[in-house]
């Protein structure tokens, strides 16, 4: 068995060693009858084997490189420099521990404190975290940290919230009985939530741009939690708009949390992708996760070490501000990457191009009889509203070999209100050909 | 002023009606290097045994408990600003707060200083 | 209070020699700035068009200003993080012994299936119809799962072992509420992982320490005056923290289901039972499976991980959405609906890309290889304490199970403590055990060698520790040697304690990455 170290010779002088006659001595301690079930599972393989049934396995699917493709809603299709994932394959990156033994994992260390930098960089906060497991478990957390640093327990939930992220803080809250207050749905982008915050609030999350792609100034949100005490955590979902658009740390956030798959991490059919967490300065002590920060070593040269480890699970246990442990760290690393191949002049222009081919896109659709494009503002995802149920023209659109956007009762199931709509996303992986394949199909079956 | 002490290892001692609060040396030399302590605000009543502040160090993180209960009436910012203070004066200069007492007759239950001697060798 | 124990700013022992180069590199050991303090405007490193000249429709929330990113060239990128790579150890580099991690061999061709077109690029919210392949993917690693531990369901969507009993201990609350039952507490061994402790706190559970008796398991009688009418579940790790299986797994078991409580087994150690025993038969109601461990989905420097959860008959109707079922037209995926689920974990189904390289590890290994990856590892580490029980301190009796568990009586009055000990290994090329944990012995040094690695290269790795061992226990000169490692890597011991009290948690324009110089910086 190619994986596999010890021969038949190496066993029998191992045991030798050890005194026992057989492998089953060294099971001693498991209960009687429990020891080598019969189990009704294939024998081993070779790796050709292998490869063909996943080949398989993969038709069974439609790949976004096949066929348009127009979905985002939490996860995007970007282009992914070859760069990237040759070097998070590299044995260093890709096969070594949490860097708990910093002499040997300075890579590790280095690169966690450059993706800290971007990270705050480009939510325009002034720390981040070493990575959360996604953008929607980061938003659970965020609502658990405000809730430690203002003592208060109730969240108020964007009706423009991604209906994840909703539903993982609930699911979350849901276990101390905390109570959160979720705004009715937020279509048209609206909704004024400063009337829903009290002295009980610890915080209000709230989506930019929101899941139906509408893009508002927070400013004023800001003020009014400050005024009641409360803290404004921001969600970004598609962290490549924060290249074009104001970020949420300018507009007075407190806590930003964002997925940031859209930066060097493949779709993977939804995971797994990395949670960023960037919050003040001052909030620091109340973060979950690691934190990696800048020290020196015995000779005085700069070097790195996980720290604040005392808000940790292995030592504050309990009381620790998280149970997280392991995160997202390959993932953070090819969001790293991928962020230094683009600079400032890349994601500039990335963000620039996302937003400008919806632009187009999004005149195209609104030319059409019927269709209405939902967001005044948007970055590079729009709600539309078709005349028909969005769940079966997006059926139709398979049968024409289009992926052609998300349902929105996929995402919310139920709400007749928006059986009608179709979120469609547009990113630099659109060719202009696509679109028009995508009105044309449009065209025919509505 | 006679000095009391906790099995959790922190010291109290009365001066009038204002107690001071602090952790043992035995405890500072226990955690390594302290890193940050958080402190209670002004005018917080803590009853007997409650916790008042947060050490930490690198590897560890404690509670700092009440040996009585009262009123906070101060808190040294000069542990804050150089949490090493806690190791280097421990039961002096490195205070944590100062308590007006509800009931002195707390500071009973505590141990003086041979008691909490002969506890530190049962440990 | 401190059960730690361990030093965190550098011995004041003797420096290493400076190389004395005029770049302070030494050969292939390259010093690598900050990529802040390298990029250029005016340079990048992707090529891309024009954006198409149309008017904005950002209702006036352009960025103003810059981002501050530095702009470099793809051999800039490539450059700087193939350097950064270098100061890394791996498992491809050598062996890997932490105890409770599980490093074994990561192999490639998982990765090359993660990647294959129409597994790596499906989106998660395409069509069903579009996606029967990455269903079965999860439908067959959810067979495979259940089969192995002999539970009759699999909660797919944890991200991580933690975020695993998170699931268990939810879906737990959740069958209590269903039958009227609020619980309070939950018991987990002193040895537990701080994971055990922190996700009962999250479900606002208090968490009462069960002790260990002086055989390293669970004591029974301290258990029974435990257990009550208040206690929701027992957390107990098996094969244990201390590397040895609970013999009186059925019966603690047994005891908890008495009281009206459920059993969550942490799954962080099932590689030493993989294919060899059933967690379901051990009487448990809860297992997360770390596939970033027992099925070798890579570390990654930390994660990405994945931690499904098997459940029993009594929890399985509780379990999280998402989760995929057979209909009548292939498989489908029930997201929403379901009022009996405790609710989300997380965003979309999963670590798909994680699925599909645990699926190919356990398929290229079939129900004989898996047995044998167990009985491997539990061979491995006997042979480790075997060969290291005369000369150091093993805690325990043997056999153990897949990890061998010494403390530092062997290191009484050498001088050298545990850490020292774990820093000289590395300048021997290896990296350390897991030092310090379990908490419950003295000084702890946890060693898994784990299935992959080859006799020779155990032999090495035992010959190496004698030798250490040896020399602590001689003195004299040595001592300065323990004290002073490591000497011949990239860093030498860094100082915890200053980055701890004024923290330095980002590079800010202005800081010039040049070495700070430690005179002045003290």
């Amino acid at each position: 068995m190619r994986y596999l170290g010890l021969t038949e010779a190496d066993r029998g002088n191992m045991l030798e060693t050890i005194g026992v006659s057989g492998i089953d001595a060294l099971f001693k301690d498991v209960p009687a009858g429990a020891l080598n079930p019969r189990l009704d599972l294939p024998p081993h393989q070779g790796e050709l084997e292998v490869e063909r049934a996943f080949a398989a396995l993969a038709k069974k699917n439609v790949s976004p490189m096949d066929v348009p493709f127009f979905l985002g809603a939490g996860a995007y299709r970007h282009h992914i420099p070859a760069a990237v994932d040759h070097l998070i394959q590299r044995s260093e990156f890709l096969t070594s521990y949490t860097p708990y033994q910093p002499e040997i994992s300075q890579g590790t260390l280095q690169y966690l404190f450059e993706f800290q930098t971007q990270v705050s960089m480009i939510t325009g906060m002034e720390v981040a975290n070493a990575s959360m497991y996604d953008g929607a478990t980061s938003a659970a957390e965020a609502v658990l940290m405000a809730q430690r640093i203002t003592k208060r327990s109730k969240a108020v939930l964007s009706g423009g919230l991604h209906p994840h992220y909703r539903d993982t803080v609930a699911t979350l809250m849901d276990q101390t009985d905390q109570p959160h207050v979720a705004a009715p749905v937020d279509l048209a982008g609206t909704e004024d939530l400063s009337t829903l915050i009290d002295d009980q609030t610890a915080c209000v999350v709230v989506q930019n741009p929101s899941v139906f792609g509408q893009l508002r100034d927070l400013t004023s949100l800001a003020k009014a939690c400050q005024a009641k005490g409360a803290l404004l955590v921001v969600a970004v979902t598609e962290i490549t708009s924060l290249g074009l658009i104001t970020p949420p740390g300018a507009m007075g956030a407190d806590i930003v949390v964002a997925e940031g798959q859209s930066i060097g991490v493949p779709l993977s059919f939804g995971g797994p992708y990395v949670g960023l967490f960037a919050t003040r300065e001052k909030f620091v002590r109340q973060m979950p996760g690691r934190l990696c920060g800048e020290t020196v070593d015995q000779d005085g040269r700069r070097g790195f070490v996980l720290t604040l480890s005392a808000r940790e699970q292995h030592i504050r246990r309990e009381k620790a501000t998280s149970n997280i442990c392991t995160n997202s760290g390959l993932c953070a690393l090819a969001f790293t990457i991928h962020m230094s191949l683009l600079g400032e002049a890349g994601l500039t222009r990335l963000a620039e191009i996302n937003h400008g081919k919806a632009v187009q896109l999004a005149e195209k659709l609104s030319a059409m009889k019927g269709v209405a494009v939902v967001p005044q503002a948007f970055y590079n995802e729009f709600a539309i509203t078709l005349p028909k149920p969005a769940a079966g023209i997006v059926e139709k659109l398979v049968e024409k070999k289009i992926l052609g956007g998300v349902p929105g009762s996929r995402l919310f199931p139920g709400d007749k209100s928006l059986e009608n709509v179709l979120l469609v996303t547009v990113t630099e992986t659109n060719t202009e050909g696509d679109m028009d394949k995508l009105v044309a199909a449009l065209k025919e079956v509505l | 002023m006679t000095t009391r002490y906790s099995k959790d290892h922190e010291w109290i001692r009365l001066d009038g009606d204002v107690a001071t609060v602090g952790i043992s040396d035995y405890a500072q030399s226990q955690l390594g290097d302290v890193v940050f302590v958080d402190l209670p605000a002004k005018g917080k009543t803590v009853a007997a045994g409650a916790e008042v502040a947060v050490v930490e160090s690198v590897k560890a993180a404690s509670e700092v408990y009440a040996p009585a209960g009262g009123e906070v009436v101060e808190t040294n910012q000069a542990i804050v600003d150089d949490p090493a203070l806690v190791n280097r004066a421990a039961q002096t200069d490195g205070w944590f707060v100062k308590l007006k007492l509800g009931n002195k007759a707390d500071l009973d239950a505590l141990m003086d200083q041979a008691a909490y001697d002969a506890y530190l060798k049962t440990l | 209070m401190n059960r730690q124990g361990r030093p965190t700013t550098p011995h004041a022992a003797a420096n290493a020699a400076s190389a004395g180069t005029i770049t302070g590199n030494r050969g292939l050991l390259q010093e690598e700035a900050l990529i802040f303090e390298q990029g250029e405007d005016g340079r990048t490193g992707v090529d891309l068009p024009d954006a198409p000249d149309v008017k904005d429709r950002l209702g006036g929330l352009r960025r103003a200003g810059r981002i501050g990113l530095p702009g470099l060239s793809e051999p800039q990128v490539i450059r700087h993080f193939v350097r950064l790579s270098q100061k890394n150890y791996s498992i491809d580099a050598g062996l890997y012994p932490l105890g409770s991690c599980t490093m074994k061999h990561n192999p490639r061709l998982n990765e090359k299936m993660a990647r294959l077109p129409g597994l790596g690029d499906v989106h998660p919210l395409q069509p069903i119809s579009t996606v029967q392949g990455a269903l079965e993917v999860i439908d067959t690693l959810a067979t495979w799962l259940k089969t192995l531990t002999g539970m009759p369901a699999v909660a797919m969507s944890p991200a991580a072992g933690a975020h695993g009993e998170l699931c268990g201990l939810m879906a737990i609350r959740a069958a209590l509420k269903a039958r009227g039952d609020v619980r309070k507490r939950i018991l987990a061994p002193e040895s537990a992982h701080g994971t055990n402790p922190a996700t009962a706190a999250l479900c606002g559970y208090t968490v009462d320490p069960i002790p260990a008796t002086a055989d390293g398991r669970v004591d029974l009688d301290a258990l029974q005056a435990k257990l009550g009418p208040d206690v929701a579940a027992i957390m107990l790790t098996n094969p244990n923290t201390c590397g040895l299986f609970e013999r009186d797994i059925r019966k603690v078991a047994d005891m908890v289901h008495k009281a009206g409580a459920f059993f969550y087994c942490d799954g962080a150690n099932f590689n030493a039972i993989v294919g060899k025993v059933r967690p379901g038969d051990l009487g448990i109601d809860a297992m997360h499976i770390n596939l970033h461990k027992t099925f070798s989905t890579p570390h990654g420097g930390g994660g990405p991980g994945s931690g499904p959860v098997v459940l029993s008959d009594s929890l399985k109707d509780f379990m999280p959405v998402p989760y995929v079922v057979h209909g009548k037209d292939g498989f489908t995926l029930i997201e929403s609906g379901d009022a009996k689920s405790f609710g989300r974990m997380k965003g979309f189904h999963g670590q798909m890309g994680m699925f599909i390289r645990a699926l190919a590890y356990m398929m290229s290994h079939g129900a004989d290889g898996l047995k044998r990856v167990a009985e491997d590892s539990v061979l491995s580490a006997n042979y480790v304490l075997a060969s290291l029980k005369d000369i150091m301190s093993p805690s325990f009796e043997g056999p153990c199970m897949h990890e061998a568990l010494f403390d530092d009586r062997f290191l009484k009055d050498t001088g050298v403590t545990t850490l020292d000990f774990a820093k000289a290994m590395i300048d021997e090329g290896y990296h350390p055990m897991t030092v310090y944990f379990p908490l419950v012995v003295h000084g702890a040094m946890l060693i898994e060698p784990t299935e992959s690695e080859s006799k020779d290269s155990v032999d090495t790795f035992v010959n190496t520790l004698r030798g250490l061992a040896e020399k602590a226990k001689a003195g004299g000169e040595n001592l300065a040697m323990f004290q002073a490692a490591p000497q011949l890597t990239p860093r030498r011991r860094l100082d915890e304690t200053r980055a701890a009290r004024s923290p330095v948690l980002r590079w800010k324009p202005g800081s010039n990455g040049a070495p700070i110089d430690k005179a002045a910086a003290e």
